[in-house]
């Protein structure tokens, strides 16, 4: 190995990581903070003498209090779970299902398909939204948490596909023959042999699945209308500023509480996470 | 009971196995799902988005034809000019900072230190949160009354008057590139994290046996072997960065005087909050060329790969 003076490993090692440490994390201090922070300190002068900005000596549950009394974030909070976890569900069945036939069969149009179902991956949201909320308004789908659960699979399912598609191509061909030479179905293997044995790679595509639906916004803007309806994050946006005016307790109060589900299933998944993230843009 | 049960299953799997074994048919209904969702939702609003755009159609108003008009007027429009620029300035300067920071960050997490599964994990957090509730951290920290940064910057001497983060047009536009930098570097940097741990160690103690810098050994073993992940982190970047819709939504709204808009966020503001379908339809289009190009590099490189 290199061998390193010491002064160097602080100055090109210890310092540069603790300052990416700092940067990473200080909005989040700085959202919990502000939740605990009473009023009367949040709206002080950034000129007062006695500013203490970084930490609190009143910490006070008065903005959750006030978040749970005026908005009805529970509700938004289950809202953004079931939409994540169905949508989820949805895309993840389809995406294993195409995802085993692109990896494995034979047939006319497969490299077309594989093409056009990676084209839709990397078709953003933000080019679809007009169209779509007129769509959603045919199918009489408009404020329902179907509008939603239906559109997520757009920018899931592609996903999910390429993901499994590449996980398939890890598992060699040789366990399905062995099945079907000992007279399993094609189907049979598929189900049995080969499905059991890309479970972490279903695990990874679900959880990083679920972060992006709970992480979905312009969707759930457009086809949301009423305050008992929505998303967390539309929740936020939409009940929580007032004309001009930012209820900043409530504000830091309210995206503390709905991060902190994704950040829980992140931190029991993290490994199955990043599996899905590099394996999101390698195929 | 056993002959009385299993009677109607001989009868019925001879045809389902046969069926479940043509490869074509089985791939058929496998592959239906994915391709109903996608066409239903994908396909028909991108050519009902086509068609919006070459009509007149706002809420309420079913509209007729009008060829280019939307188009060439929203290329008229000063305000759809500058959201236009600011799209690709944004997504230039947001890429190479997110690139080169994240290079940076993979490389110190490749080292072996302590507490480093904890440290990889939590860097990885503004990734995770969903984008609009830390962005509201961002805009209260950027506050024009209230903004920490300003307190710091004033307390350590290095400023005498406020930053005004968010109230003039440049300095806005600039903020929300180094949002877009602080919530989508840790992508990069877990993903070509990935790619360094596929290099060979010894590739680098053969460098270094041969004289090699630190810089050196970057740019000639690491860098070369590091290039396929990166251009195709770059690329989903680029489409992501391209089309961001909600951190400017929060962070600026567009504003001040809709110096900050992007183009998502124009034809958010032209297609749903003002009603005009159409014309929000054709700005929303104007991104496809872009997205189609960068879609296309990736596709051919992809092949090319495949190819060798």
């Amino acid at each position: 190995m290199v061998i390193e003076r010491r002064w160097k490993k602080w100055v090109f090692f210890y310092i540069p990581l603790t300052l990416f440490i700092i940067g990473t994390l200080f909005p989040f201090y700085w959202m919990l903070i502000t939740a605990i922070r009473p009023d009367a300190e949040l709206y002080r002068s950034w000129r007062a003498a006695t500013n203490t900005p970084f930490w609190t000596l009143h910490p006070t549950l008065a903005h959750f209090q006030d978040l749970l009394a005026r908005t009805t974030f529970p509700r938004w909070l289950w809202n953004t779970f079931f939409i994540a976890i169905v949508s989820t569900g949805i895309s993840l069945v389809c995406g294993l299902l195409a995802g085993y036939a692109l990896a494995r069969l034979r047939f006319p149009m497969a490299g077309a398909l594989g093409t056009s179902i990676f084209v839709t991956y990397l078709v953003p949201p933000t080019l679809l939204f007009i169209p779509l909320a007129d769509i959603i308004r045919d199918f009489h789908l408009g404020n329902t948490p179907w509008a939603l659960i239906l559109t997520y699979p757009t920018f899931l399912i592609p996903f999910c596909t390429w993901l499994m598609m590449g996980y398939f191509k890890t598992i060699p061909k040789e366990l399905e023959e062995c099945a079907r030479i000992d007279g399993a179905t094609r189907f049979g293997a598929m189900v049995r042999i080969i499905f059991p044995i890309a479970i972490p790679g279903i695990l990874s595509a679900g959880i990083f699945a679920f972060t992006l639906s709970w992480n979905e916004f312009i969707y759930a803007l457009i086809f949301l209308s009423s305050p008992e309806r929505k998303t967390v994050p539309v929740g936020v946006v939409s009940e929580l500023i007032r004309g001009d005016i930012y209820f900043w307790g409530q504000l830091m109060a309210g995206a503390l509480l709905g991060s902190i589900p994704v950040a829980l299933v992140y931190s029991f998944f993290v490994e199955y996470y990043v599996t899905g993230l590099t394996g999101s843009v390698k195929g | 009971m056993e002959v009385a049960l299993s009677r109607p299953r001989a009868v019925r799997e001879p045809f389902l196995t046969r069926f479940l074994d043509n490869e074509r048919l089985l791939a058929a209904l496998l592959l239906a799902p994915a391709v109903l969702i996608l066409a239903v939702f994908i396909a028909y609003p991108f050519v009902m988005g086509v068609w919006l755009s070459l009509s007149s159609t706002s809420v309420g108003n079913p509209g007729e034809f009008v060829g280019l008009k939307n188009f060439l007027k929203a290329w008229d429009d000063s305000i759809f000019r500058t959201a236009f620029g600011n799209t690709f300035f944004y997504t230039f300067w947001a890429t190479i900072f997110k690139l080169a920071l994240g290079m940076w960050l993979a490389l110190l997490l490749n080292r072996h230190f302590r507490g480093k599964r904890i440290v990889r994990a939590s860097m990885l957090l503004p990734f995770i949160i969903p984008t609009v509730l830390s962005t509201f951290a961002w805009r209260w920290m950027f506050d024009p009354t209230f903004s920490v940064l300003n307190w710091l910057l004033y307390k350590t001497g290095l400023i005498v008057t406020k930053l005004p983060f968010l109230s003039d047009g440049t300095w806005a536009l600039w903020c929300a590139i180094v949002v877009n930098t602080w919530r989508g570097m840790p992508f990069f940097a877990i993903t070509l994290l990935a790619g360094l741990q596929t290099i060979n160690p010894d590739l680098h103690e053969a460098a270094s046996l041969d004289g090699a810098n630190a810089w050196r050994r970057f740019w000639h073993v690491t860098w070369p072997l590091l290039k396929p992940v990166t251009i195709v982190v770059v690329v989903f970047s680029v489409i992501q960065t391209f089309s961001d819709f909600q951190l400017i939504y929060v962070l600026t709204g567009g504003g001040p005087a809709n110096s900050t808009h992007l183009v998502a966020t124009y034809a958010y503001q032209i297609g749903v909050a003002a009603g005009l379908l159409g014309e929000g339809a054709a700005i929303s289009l104007f991104m496809f060329p872009v997205l189609f190009f960068v879609v296309w590099i990736q596709l051919r490189y992809l092949r090319r790969l495949e190819g060798a």
